[in-house]
């Protein structure tokens, strides 16, 4: 149901690598290691300021995929991935968008399960790829049938 | 601190035993992340998605997993991390984080790693592809 979908596109959004929302981020991780928020240890660490944790672009907004009506309820996060170029810096400008890469359904404990695979993207303000996310949501027949009515 | 680039295939970083997982952890992650699920944070709506309670946000248990790469942030970076959830977190599960070095290949140390809740399940378990500079 959701395989038309595929290839389709948000609009891109640009986001900042905020200071405050990369501490709190660390903090809610635990990962209180001081190069994601002492500013002297970032500016003498070979990236010359502070870094993002390697999950920190689930924060960002990655805009909307136009009429992508995902449900709020019922969805199963399956498997998740992050490809980095380098380190997120702390007080750089991303552009992030995301595109419905693939989508399939397979019969499984709980029924015919539907996996619809969401590729997201970061970018410098030049166009360089700086990270690259997959999700893989698995979206349970019951909620389908919701959707479908 | 030992370096990563000391290990040995087969050998593991230490690992890390996290604290019991608390209802304030998921409300900070919560805010900290913008996932505002209420399964995770408020045990009515987990009873209605059919849980038995609230459940840890996948992407908690794989942010506080990548720490274990955290003090290595001189000799390399994450280039690769990529995990499956295997099974839910609960209220006061107690979490152990692990990575084994798997393969070497100049420059990249690949890693498998994994959560292990209090009984010895796995919850996450994928790999991390760690690039030496």
């Amino acid at each position: 149901m959701f395989s038309n979908q595929v290839g389709k596109r948000s609009n891109k959004v640009k986001n900042d690598v905020e200071r405050g929302a990369v501490k709190k981020f660390a903090e809610a991780i635990g990962d209180l290691h001081p190069i994601y928020f002492d500013v002297e240890v970032g500016r003498n660490s070979r990236f010359k300021n502070n870094i993002a944790p390697p999950t920190f672009p689930r924060t960002f907004d990655y805009g909307v995929i136009d009429r992508l009506n995902l449900p709020t309820k019922g969805l199963i996060h399956g498997e998740q991935t992050f490809h980095y170029e380098r380190p997120l810096v702390v007080g750089e400008e991303i552009l992030c968008y995301s595109e419905v890469k693939k989508y399939f359904e397979k019969k499984g404990n709980f029924g015919e399960m539907g996996f619809l695979v969401l590729e997201s993207f970061g970018e410098d303000l030049a166009g360089n790829t700086i990270f690259s996310s997959t999700s893989t949501i698995v979206i349970s027949e019951a909620v389908r049938k919701v959707l479908t009515k | 601190m030992s370096t990563l680039t000391q290990l040995q295939v087969g050998e593991s970083v230490k690992e890390i035993q996290l604290e019991a997982v608390s209802r304030i952890d998921l409300i900070k992650y919560a805010g900290a992340s913008g996932d505002f699920n209420p399964i995770h944070t408020i045990d009515e709506e987990a009873k209605k998605a059919g849980l038995p309670g609230i459940i840890a946000h996948g992407m908690w248990t794989m942010g506080n997993l990548a720490k274990l790469f955290t003090p290595y942030f001189e000799e390399g970076f994450v280039k690769d991390y990529s995990i499956r959830f295997k099974g839910m977190v609960f209220l006061n599960d107690v979490i152990t984080l692990k990575a084994t070095l798997k393969e070497v290949e100049e420059p990249n140390l690949r890693f498998q790693v994994l959560a292990l809740n209090q009984n010895g399940n796995e919850v996450l378990k994928g790999e991390v592809l760690f690039t030496k500079f």
